[in-house]
């Protein structure tokens, strides 16, 4: 028996489709996750790296307006001016959308400089709103969520592949 | 692009106020998730505590509340004449406030402003400007208000000021946030103003948005620059800004300050932006 083809392509769009809210809901979590204050400038950038992975792995479901929703999101559960996450976040995803098909296939190690560089620019993004709207320029420090952030990388990328193959995302 | 125009549509202009706060009400199960687990270990710790401790605690309470009391009393006397005396001056007191206590919800906003959000919004009348406070001095002032919960601005961001005065002689000065940590800034204090480090600077009410009187911050340096024209003094807030848990919102009842006692006082900008 064949099941008529609408019916296979209704389930390729929508099998395991929630995994990437339910995700991106949890890195909301952990970005306002209260954290002690000598860790806290440590916090790495959850979202982004979410947001990567999705762009990275399903560009055609996730892309750059779905990481803008999500950067504004984040803007509004962290009182910080609406689209200040937003602008860096819709720029990586971008970039990521146009190369992920030579991201994709880079070794591993490669890759994690690949996002490294991405983490970096959203960074720079937000820096340049702090500095464009006036609010105090933070120190050095700020840069080290990008290097916790490709610490985390390569765990991130096997968790979310394992559970995307399992409720057959992916 | 949308992004960038919304930035500056959010900086420059107040329109998307109404927006932010219905979707900060329908984001507020974030928030209150994020808070769950500081908020289970609180319970559990509250469950956990052995009677000892309770007993300890108990005693240290109704001895303190002894001593407030008796010192109550004087206050009491000391306010009725407060009032006999002003009434012989011809000029009003605001008298009583209303208080609401609020909890700080545990959840880290955006890192490069001091601020904090608490469990009370619009719906238990909590309205923009409204003064902050703990029960020590005053902490901040209310700068978003969402149907359930408000996000609150602490004197120490760069952002806000606050028009004090010398609780010892009445010198009057605009404390500013510099964003760091627990410090204030004492701006245009003359190098010959009578200012000496402990002085404790008290609301001085001009701005009409902080009751007079309470408690703000300590003098923690007053210095003379040869490059500043002015005194460089920094002050240390007494309001405990990292470590309390609930905080009072003030409703002054009597908000409007008799305007003959200021006649010659410049006009303040105050607050935030």
């Amino acid at each position: 028996m064949r099941r008529p083809w609408r019916s296979v392509m209704n389930d390729r769009v929508q099998r395991g489709a929630w995994l990437i809210p339910v995700s991106l809901v949890l890195a909301l979590l952990l970005m306002i996750l209260p954290m002690p204050d000598s860790t806290a400038p440590f916090r790495p950038q959850w979202l982004a790296l979410v947001t990567l992975y999705w762009c990275l792995m399903t560009p055609t479901r996730f892309g750059v307006f779905s990481a803008f929703a999500a950067g504004l999101t984040l803007d509004l559960i962290s009182g910080s001016l609406l689209g200040q996450h937003a602008l860096g976040l819709s720029v990586i995803a971008y970039a990521t959308v146009e190369l992920h098909q030579r991201a994709r296939l880079f070794p591993l190690s490669q890759q994690t400089l690949f996002i490294w560089a991405l983490l970096l620019v959203e960074r720079l993004i937000h820096l340049w709103v702090l500095g464009a709207t006036g609010q105090p320029l933070p120190s050095l420090i700020y840069w080290a969520p990008t290097l916790i952030g490709i610490l985390l990388w390569p765990w991130l990328r096997a968790v979310l592949n394992d559970l995307s193959h399992r409720v057959g995302l992916l | 692009m949308c992004a960038l125009a919304l930035l500056i549509v959010d900086h420059r202009f107040d329109y998307l106020d109404r927006v932010r706060t219905v979707l900060s009400a329908l984001l507020h199960p974030l928030h209150l998730a994020a808070d769950a687990p500081v908020a289970l270990v609180r319970v559990l710790q509250e469950r956990l505590t052995n009677e000892a401790h309770l007993r300890a605690q108990n005693l240290d309470l109704s001895r303190q509340n002894l001593l407030l009391n008796a010192r109550l009393q004087q206050f009491d006397a000391l306010e009725a004449e407060n009032v006999r005396l002003r009434e012989l001056l011809g000029s009003s007191l605001n008298l009583g406030e209303r208080v609401l206590i609020a909890e700080i919800l545990a959840v880290d906003l955006t890192p490069s402003r001091q601020q904090v959000m608490v469990n009370k919004g619009t719906r238990a009348g909590v309205f923009v400007g409204q003064p902050v406070l703990d029960a020590n001095a005053v902490m901040g002032q209310v700068i978003r208000a969402n149907p359930f919960s408000s996000i609150v601005l602490l004197i120490t961001d760069s952002d806000h000021a606050l028009p004090v005065e010398v609780n010892r002689n009445g010198l009057r000065s605009i404390a500013a946030g510099t964003g760091v940590g627990q410090e204030l800034d004492l701006l245009h204090i003359p190098k010959n103003a009578d200012i000496r480090e402990g002085d404790l600077l008290v609301t001085s009410g001009m701005g009409e948005r902080f009751p007079p009187g309470y408690p703000v911050a300590r003098v923690k340096l007053a210095r003379q620059d040869p490059d500043n024209p002015f005194m460089t003094v920094l002050a240390e807030p007494t309001a405990r800004l990292d470590r309390s848990r609930e905080v009072l919102l003030v409703w002054t009842l009597n908000p409007r300050i008799p305007q003959e006692d200021m006649a010659g006082a410049p006009t303040m900008a105050l607050g935030h932006e």
